[in-house]
């Protein structure tokens, strides 16, 4: 037999029940629509962690004090670890290819304007914030690059902060207080967002040494370092860490690269989708029964059809052929529309809420229909070779 | 063309052992129009599907055109009785789903017979059984005796020599009945070899050759 006529066999045969082949894929088609939709919006969310992290620039080693790779530290050798200090990020930032260093402090503090008062985020920086975390500066200028070891005490607002405290009126030039110290606003911040949910605006930039101060801590807690694009994570990272060996005797700080951390997160979210492509998968589990149960009712329904078609000269092999095209013709055109509507769903999804972050996972949508046709294989296989051996005779003679 | 020879046939149901054919000799040459008859239970069906390849003889040998097919594996079977035998049955087994035109295409599918040629011998063999303006009909359009002539279409449809009929008008009224034998009849006389069993004495006499089956054995 042709193949071409294998296929038009099975065809017309699933078309010739309409409403049996429809409700039998209709598992199908909803477990392959749900995988694509749901690995879709898993994808879209991949994207927009991703997104998220990236908005800061991906050429950023992160220094820690500590070394976190040491199992079991206790609070006596805490106080063993040198603190990172402003000495060691000022001499950071003369390595080569590195663009500029960023001494982090963070913390919590009342501040007073006027006659208002809000707790919010400080934090002490350095004067490369505009270059190293990518927000511009929308009035006025960030703090001065060049006084790090005795900073004035200069303040800048993040943009909600600013709108909260002044309202309408110009802040530039104002004073306020942060705890007990009195600080010059010297500009506001533009708008940026939240990212996962820390609120980039509602904070205010105070040089590195007067947080240091302000929360009366010895070292800073996390140096930023933009290198440039075009050298190597690796030399950077030994560069850094041959640097600060020297300065602090043996290694007691951590790196964290930004493409460590990408790839940390990037596995996490890989884990999520496939998760939830596992989850979609429970239903196509469930259509390919639906798929053996209609295929196991069409042999002993067509038995009679099989001794014919043995009569007339169909060997074994071409019966289970046969079924077997007619169980993966049905999860061919489940697994079909399926995809289609998944994809439908998924760009109704986007026009309707361009906020969701959804993105077509086209890998999980090929690996989707290729599970459909598996299905079909698998489900078709013992109604297959239970039609292959029945006797011709017997077959025959069943009405 | 066709050589039986101490063919015997058992059967166990249950407990007992049935001895369906007992000792059958019988030679049928090219050509030859032959009838079996019988009580039910005679053993004229077994004969029959032992003839048509469908089930195996325990003891004997069956030799078609001269070749031993008692030891004949599943595939080579199928193949034998695709090109030598043609079938027609009493409940004619026409595939419900599949036209007039379609059942008849059955076996050339199966052959693997390119598309443009199924045609052209589907539409000479509507006009030799006359149902051309039946082509597109499903078996439940058709009245018994159209059936019974696609079932025919369908059986020489591969140009077979021998041609097998289980009771072929068995579930044909007296007129429709006749047409189905006036066309088997009409094949036979074109050099098929036309076997028929059958418990319709009137059928029966028609053939030039007549075989008895009592208990299994062939009687005069």
């Amino acid at each position: 037999m042709r193949y071409a006529d294998l296929i038009n066999l099975s065809y017309r045969t699933v078309i010739s029940h309409k409403l049996r082949s429809m409700l039998t894929a209709l598992g199908l088609i909803i477990g392959i629509a749900s995988v694509i939709v749901l690995t879709s919006i898993g994808r879209g969310i991949h994207t927009f962690v991703l997104a998220e992290f990236t908005q800061f620039g991906t050429n950023l080693v992160a220094v820690f004090p500590g070394k976190t790779t040491t199992l079991g530290i206790s609070g006596a050798t805490i106080s063993t670890v040198r603190p990172l200090s402003l000495a060691d990020s000022l001499s950071l930032s003369k390595l080569d290819n590195i663009i500029a260093a960023l001494p982090l402090v963070q913390g919590n503090a009342r501040i007073e304007a006027g006659k208002k008062q809000r707790r919010t985020t400080v934090l002490g920086v350095g004067g490369a914030v505009p270059e190293v975390w990518k927000i511009k500066v929308a009035r006025g200028r960030f703090l001065p690059e060049d006084e790090q070891s005795n900073p004035r005490a200069f303040a800048v607002l993040g943009y909600k902060l600013a709108v909260e405290l002044y309202a309408d009126t110009n802040p530039i030039g104002k004073r306020l207080r942060i705890g007990s110290d009195r600080f010059r606003v010297l500009g506001v911040m533009e708008k940026k967002g939240q990212m996962l949910g820390f609120d980039m605006d509602d904070t205010i930039y105070i040089p590195t040494a007067k947080a240091l101060d302000l929360f009366d801590r010895e070292g800073v807690m996390e140096i930023d370092l933009l290198y440039k694009s075009n050298t190597s994570v690796k030399s950077i990272e030994s560069a850094i860490k041959r640097l600060l060996q020297r300065r602090h005797g043996r290694e007691d700080f951590t790196l964290i690269t930004q493409d460590q951390m990408l790839k940390t997160m990037d596995s996490i979210l890989n884990i999520l989708t496939l998760a939830v492509a596992a989850l979609g998968s429970i239903s196509l589990l469930v259509g390919s029964v639906g798929i053996l149960t209609i295929m196991t009712i069409a042999v002993s329904e067509r038995i009679s059809e099989i001794g014919l078609l043995r009569a007339v000269g169909a060997e074994q092999g071409m019966i289970f052929k046969l079924f077997l095209a007619e169980a993966i013709m049905l999860s061919f055109m489940g697994g079909t529309i399926g995809v289609l509507i998944g994809i439908v769903i998924v760009q109704l999804i986007n026009f309707m809420l361009p906020t969701l972050p959804v993105q077509m996972a086209w890998l999980y949508i090929i690996a989707a229909f290729a599970v459909s046709l598996l299905i079909g294989i698998t489900a078709g296989v013992i109604p297959a070779m239970k039609a292959a051996r029945l006797h011709p005779l017997d077959a025959l003679r069943t009405e | 063309m066709i050589q039986l020879e101490n063919i015997h046939r058992y059967f166990q149901v249950g407990e007992q052992r049935i001895h369906a054919l007992n000792n059958i000799n019988l030679t049928i040459k090219k050509g030859e129009y032959l009838s079996i008859m019988g009580p039910s239970g005679s053993g004229k069906s077994t004969l029959l599907n032992v003839i048509a390849l469908l089930d195996q003889p325990s003891s004997g040998r069956y030799r078609l055109n001269n070749q031993d097919v008692t030891q004949l594996n599943d595939e080579q079977l199928a193949k034998a009785r695709r090109e030598n035998i043609g079938f027609v049955f009493q409940f004619f087994h026409l595939i419900p789903r599949y036209s007039a035109a379609e059942n008849i295409e059955i076996p050339l599918i199966l052959a693997g017979i390119a598309a443009k040629e199924r045609k052209q011998r589907v539409t000479d063999a509507l006009l030799a059984v006359n149902l051309q303006d039946r082509a597109a009909h499903r078996p439940d359009q058709l009245s018994g005796g159209q059936t019974q002539r696609v079932a025919i279409a369908r059986a020489m449809i591969m140009r077979p020599q021998i041609l097998l009929a289980d009771e072929p008008t068995g579930n044909l009224d007296s007129q429709s009945g006749r047409e189905v034998i006036e066309l088997l009849e009409n094949l036979n006389q074109q050099q098929v070899t036309l076997v028929t069993i059958t418990h319709d004495e009137s059928l029966g006499r028609r053939a030039q050759r007549r075989i008895r089956l009592i208990d299994g054995q062939i009687k005069d």
